[in-house]
């Protein structure tokens, strides 16, 4: 029998990741970013930021089995897959860099939170640190809820304390790296996936789509981490374009729109993550740009529990099928292929009904 | 106009005395059952915190015996308890219910907002009168916490079984009928005396144990199975990181537990610097502060995927291995039973006589069959 698609590109992954025997001894400081959680978001910006500043920077391999594994033997039991995932990631990272980057994203807008587990990420990554013998963790502090543009200045004084830069050298590695996140979040409203921009995502990557005009449209409404990440979500994306969705994505329309279409609870939700998905969803259903909604959330994960419900409502009064498919360390690909199958199937014959009537 | 208020422990002494200075009719919803539970969860989406289902229980219970107004307690993250109130106002309405909905943002979120809130409830409040009636009702609710943590230590001495409930249930009567402040000053001294008055048998040795964890799960004794009562009657000396009063204090300087939040936080640092919503931090420097106290061992509460308490969690075996203490972790969903909960403590307080017997064993270089025929057990105590 043929090994399964997902083993064998586990192989291929392993073989086509680059490894360090490639990369040129400098003797710069090598810092290593987890592939994981919020390095779907900010990668470029992250990664320009450390390199302007005269560091080697790394990042773990696309999550595998082995990875997922570590994460879910160390980890607390009750976390969610993506969380394990990165004590998985920081493992792969031992002994290949000097410093792993973990940094605690507090608020990325103001009066509003990450989810807790970011607040606590670098402690809960801390407290199994010398146990698992991981390198030393740099922790800068980025909080933005009580002044916008304060960023800034904790990173700038993170890079002069950690690394002995000067003041200008570091706004000059800020700026770069703020326009590498600009490059990359424009690129994403004009269509691009993360997983066509992010260094070795290539075979998560689609092979074959549908014609135009026999595809439907389906929403994929989740968090980056999750959706992109080929391994958890059992490359949900490369599938459902096979299958011939033509995927919209919340990264493809622009945040500030996404952030106002969020405003109609009456009482605004305080994680700007989840106000995206919630936006995400109003955007669409306003606009008619989804045929139906495959809403992603991992199993046990909190802000995504109570925003659940106000997703189902706002699909239910619009009339737009959704999906809420719940992930975990535990869910088989042959699952979720059965349910993603029935739910574009049942996309695929209401828009004929729909076409026969009119 | 009914109002209603979901339960949390004993905050309904509070409210009762609350809404009838304020001249608000006040529905209590029926004390939380295994009914209220089951409805609550049916309604709830599943991964919500068991607090939500309860909640939502509740507030059906009391929307049923007629209430038209819910008032839910607010917040501002990045816990999932602050946006509780817009969740469940969204179930109960999809299940068709007609109410009006209040939330009722905490007092550092907007001053005059706090007061609309309640001038909205009671029309022509002045803000003097609601400070005097809040600080009326507040110093009742004080008076309530100290019973109730007197009563955590007096069971554990207790010589017939039961005798502290009884007279638990006797003093809440004594301090419900208080009315102005000076009968309140007087009921709360004779309620603990009342409690002091149960018969004790100061001699017993009994193990030290701190309750830690979700606020809730700490509160609200149905939700934990009456746990303080199952270790006060296996004598076990217990203190409690959470009370109401401390919880809803402004200026959280936790009077009745003793040590003020900054002290907490600041114990907490090496293990965990930045605040994480709900009681995450509060949980780690309570651990390390109840290790320093000689505490022969700490129960962490949560409820099934709570945010900040799993962060606390993923930290605690490295507080554990630095302080030397023995932490027993439980989590709380709907499908938790009561049998299973018992048969964890009872293993977790024999491990503690256990610990201790070894730790004699060490100071007062015994040998070691000494120290296990000199170890207490649990019948004895």
């Amino acid at each position: 029998m043929l090994p399964g698609r997902t083993e064998l590109a586990d192989c291929l992954k392993q073989r086509m990741e680059p490894t360090s025997l490639f990369s040129k001894p400098t003797g710069a400081m090598r810092v290593g970013i987890p592939r994981s959680l919020l390095y779907y978001k900010y990668l470029p910006f992250w990664k320009t930021f450390l390199a302007e500043l005269g560091l080697e920077v790394e990042t773990s391999p696309l999550t595998n089995k082995q990875i997922l594994s570590w994460g879910v033997e160390v980890a607390e039991n009750e976390l969610c897959v993506p969380v394990k995932a990165f004590y998985g990631h920081c493992m792969a990272l031992r002994g290949k860099v000097d410093a792993l980057f973990v940094p605690r994203v507090v608020s990325v807008e103001e009066r509003e939170y990450t989810c807790p587990k970011f607040l606590g990420l670098p402690d809960m990554v801390a407290a199994v640190a010398e146990q698992l013998e991981l390198p030393p963790l740099l922790t800068p502090k980025l909080n933005q809820r009580e002044k916008p543009s304060e960023f800034k200045w904790q990173l700038i004084n993170f890079a002069r304390e950690e690394f002995g830069v000067g003041t200008m050298d570091a706004v000059a590695a800020l700026e770069t790296a703020r326009l590498a996140q600009r490059r990359y979040q424009e690129s994403l409203v004009n269509g691009h996936k993360p997983l066509d921009m992010l260094p070795a995502s290539r075979l998560n990557r689609t092979r074959w789509k549908a014609p135009k005009g026999k595809r439907k449209r389906i929403g994929l409404l989740g968090h980056p981490y999750n959706i992109y990440d080929g391994y958890i979500t059992q490359n949900l994306v490369a599938r459902l374009e096979e299958m011939g969705a033509e995927l919209v994505v919340p990264e493809m329309t622009d945040h500030h729109v996404l952030m106002q279409a969020a405003t109609d609870v009456p009482k605004q939700l305080y994680w700007s993550y989840e106000k995206e998905i919630m936006g995400a969803i109003n955007h669409w259903t306003e606009n008619d740009m989804v045929d139906g909604v495959i809403y992603v959330l991992a199993f046990a994960c909190g802000p995504d529990s109570l925003v659940q419900v106000l997703i189902e409502h706002r699909a239910r009064i619009h009339k737009v099928p959704l999906m809420s498919l719940t992930i975990d360390e535990h869910s088989g690909e042959a699952g979720l292929v059965t349910r993603i199958e029935a739910f574009t199937d049942m996309l695929m014959r209401k828009k004929k009904t729909v076409g026969a009537v009119a | 106009m009914k109002v209603s208020c979901p339960h949390m422990g004993h905050l309904h002494w509070m409210l009762d005395d609350l809404f009838e200075r304020l001249g608000v009719d006040y529905v209590k919803p029926p004390p939380s059952t295994t009914k209220t539970l089951t409805i609550g969860a049916k309604h709830s989406p599943e991964f919500a915190c068991l607090p939500l289902k309860i909640n939502v229980g509740n507030f059906i219970e009391a929307l049923e015996l007629g209430a038209d107004t819910l008032i839910m307690a607010g917040g501002h993250g990045p816990c999932r308890f602050g946006y509780y109130g817009i969740v469940e106002e969204r179930i109960l309405r999809d299940l068709g219910y007609d109410f009006k909905f209040i939330m009722l943002e905490p007092f550092d979120d907007g001053k005059w907002a706090f007061y609309k809130t309640f001038e909205s409830l009671s029309p022509g409040l002045s803000i003097r009168k609601l400070w005097k009636t809040l600080k009326a009702s507040f110093s009742k609710g004080r008076a309530f916490d100290e019973i109730y943590k007197r009563s955590l230590q007096v069971r554990a001495y207790e010589v017939n079984r039961g005798d502290t409930t009884r007279a638990l249930k006797e003093a809440e009567q004594v301090l419900v009928l208080a009315y102005t402040p000076e009968e309140i000053e007087e009921a709360a001294r004779e309620s603990l005396a009342i409690i002091d008055a149960v018969d004790q048998d100061l001699d017993r040795e009994v193990l030290k144990v701190g309750i830690v964890g979700e606020f809730f799960l700490l509160l609200e004794p149905f939700s934990n199975f009456g746990l303080e009562e199952i270790l006060g009657h296996m004598g076990v000396y217990i203190e409690r990181s959470v009370w109401v009063t401390d919880w809803i204090a402004p200026n959280r300087d936790n009077k009745i537990y003793g040590f003020p939040k900054q002290l907490v936080e600041e114990k907490a640092a090496p293990y965990l610097s930045h605040n994480v919503g709900g009681e995450g931090r509060e949980t780690i420097g309570s651990i390390v502060l109840m290790a320093e106290r000689g505490f022969d061992g700490i129960i962490q509460l949560l409820p099934f995927g709570c945010m900040p308490e799993n962060i606390a969690t993923s930290i605690i075996p490295k507080v554990q291995r630095n302080h030397d203490i023995p932490v027993l972790t439980l989590a709380f969903d709907e499908q938790t039973g009561r049998a299973g909960l018992v048969t964890r403590v009872e293993a977790f307080m024999d491990l503690l006589l256990a610990r201790r017997g070894s730790k004699l064993a060490l100071a007062g270089a015994a040998t070691a069959a000494d120290a296990a025929t000199k170890q207490p057990s649990l019948s004895k105590l």
